[in-house]
């Protein structure tokens, strides 16, 4: 103790050594890599948005594609693209919380139960392209109904089940033990409990996988090429689910590898820079329930 | 006094585990009913039983008997949710809902069907009160119960147990993680329920069951070793391991 004290001028001092140079080193290195991702990120952002968005008009947003001419717009695989993006989520949101809710709350805890929950998270993993040639399968050889909105859409949900599932079932297991056993002592049924309480507190968790699975289905593209096809009805507006339901990603892929209109770098740029901007928008919008939720229960 | 709760031989095994062995005993109504004896004797399982919170724990089986004011809980007619409206419970750790106190406490009136508003808010006052909190908290009902003091939200959490209208209160280990003022305010509160509610409370502090129980039941293995008159268990205990429990030579 005494020789430690002679050494240092202050009893409470700066500590030295290996150890605080490391947590040093460590320190610095960890908000060089923070600040390059976060640097990157934004980079990308303007280098993809700094072409596009300054050349974006309105007729650009809401007119019709052309396959010819210059000047074409991108206002049916906009629509489209809402329109898969709300039908999918309408088909996975209630089946995958309810299968989260089963597995979380209601299954029995054997071995059977257990390879189906590898087989969610295996699911979670495959190549979304595989989705679209069980949806092509399914909508194109099964029913012959060809390439439409509706076959994009299912099959787009197909793809989003097992995440949904996985998100909701984890969220809902960590609500802590108490406020279930609480909510159960006060005489409610399994029900009550889980709209009252489980699903309330998980909601954080839930939102976020909706956000996730959301933000990825409107930028899909490989299930939508396969099961909605590359072209639209070329109408707005058309609420048809049997139309061909080409989405704003798709048609990004298409002017880029396929189109002959002369101005296809041009569309391609804005088409990416109205895609970032919508699934951005995505994000934030889902939040918005979020926010309120916390406002309400936190302090 | 009058007996409300009546076990009778009753048997509980989780899997090949018997956790109570062959108990049988009266709880007498509008007192205070102390369970103690050392971890893992059976005292918290055999609350448990009351308001059947043991039916979610996946192997637990039951034999024998508890009657609840005459009506066997365990018969197949019985629906635990209007049970546990009768027996109301509180755990250990207080367990608000990341909700308002206002919310948390007319939780369980909504779950039972109650929605107007001037009807909840009586209850929730009247809750409060009873559960002398209404003074601390009636300007900030609509801030969240996690705003609270621990002890405050332990009070808050009886608050919520009697707005559903129970007979019964279940206590369990309600103060052991709680300070000692806040625990010494809930025993008072304890006191003054008793009035109108029977109490039954699982405590692993002898000195609590002491100060403020009527009956005292003594737990050893499963087993009820002694059950009497607190005064009696605490002053000349009959069995000879009572004597060496409250003595403090195990446990």
């Amino acid at each position: 103790m005494t020789d430690r004290s002679a050494s240092a001028p202050s009893a409470f001092g700066k500590r030295s050594g290996a150890s605080a140079i490391y947590n040093r080193l460590f320190t610095g290195f960890v908000w060089f890599v923070g600040i390059c991702v976060i640097l990157f990120i934004l980079g990308l952002l303007f280098l993809l948005l700094q072409k596009g968005l300054p050349k974006l008009t309105w007729d650009f947003l809401y007119g019709l594609p052309s396959e010819i001419e210059e000047g074409g717009g991108i206002g049916p695989a906009l629509f489209n693209s809402f329109y898969v993006l709300f039908l999918s989520l309408a088909i996975s949101i209630p089946l995958g919380l309810a299968a989260g809710i089963y597995l979380a709350e209601f299954a029995p805890d054997n071995k059977w139960i257990g390879l189906v929950r590898i087989c969610v998270e295996g699911l979670s993993s495959v190549p979304s392209i595989i989705f679209g040639l069980f949806g092509i399968a399914i909508f194109v050889e099964m029913f012959q109904v060809g390439l439409t909105i509706l076959g994009g859409a299912v099959s787009l949900a197909f793809l989003n089940l097992p995440v949904l599932t996985r998100v909701t079932e984890e969220s809902i297991r960590a609500v802590p033990v108490e406020m279930k056993n609480a909510s159960f002592a006060l005489g409610s049924t399994h029900l009550q409990t889980i709209r009252r309480v489980l699903i309330p507190v998980a909601l954080n968790g839930i939102i976020t996988g909706i956000c996730l699975v959301a933000g990825r289905a409107f930028g899909e593209s490989a299930v939508i090429i396969l099961t909605a096809g590359v072209t639209t009805s070329g109408s707005m507006w058309d609420f048809n689910l049997f139309s061909p339901g080409e989405t704003l990603a798709v048609h990004l892929w298409y002017v880029q590898s396929e189109a002959i209109v002369p101005d296809a770098q041009e569309i391609a740029q804005k088409a990416t820079a109205v895609l970032i901007f919508f699934v951005l928008l995505i994000n934030v919008v889902f939040r918005v329930p979020l926010w309120l939720n916390g406002r309400k229960t936190k302090l | 006094m009058q007996a409300i709760i009546e076990i009778e031989k009753l048997n509980l095994f989780y899997g090949a585990f018997q956790a109570l062995k062959n108990v049988s005993m009266e709880v007498p109504e509008r007192a205070i009913t102390a369970f103690i004896g050392p971890s893992g004797c059976g005292k918290s399982t055999l609350l448990r039983t009351l308001n059947r919170m043991n039916d979610m724990i996946q192997g637990t089986r039951i034999e024998g008997k508890i009657e609840i004011g005459g009506a066997d809980i365990y018969s197949n007619d019985v629906h635990v949710e209007t049970l546990r409206k009768k027996v109301g419970m509180v755990f250990q750790q207080p367990n608000p809902f990341p909700k308002s106190i206002y919310d948390n406490v007319a939780y369980g009136p909504r779950l039972h069907g109650i929605r107007k508003k001037q009807e909840l808010d009586e209850i929730v006052e009247s809750s409060l009160r009873s559960a002398a909190l209404w003074d601390e908290v009636k300007d900030y009902l609509k801030r969240s119960a996690l705003s609270l003091s621990g002890g405050q939200q332990q009070r808050m959490c009886i608050a919520r147990a009697l707005a559903v209208g129970p007979d019964i209160l279940l206590m369990d280990e309600a103060t052991s993680a709680l300070d000692p003022i806040s625990t010494l305010k809930i025993e008072e509160l304890a006191q003054e329920l008793k009035d109108k509610y029977t109490i039954v409370m699982v405590t692993h502090n002898m000195h609590q069951a002491a100060r403020v129980s009527h009956q005292t039941v003594f737990f050893l293995n499963g087993e009820v070793v002694e059950y009497s008159d607190t005064e009696k268990l605490f002053s000349d205990p009959s069995d000879q391991r009572t004597e060496d429990y409250i003595s403090g030579r195990f446990g």
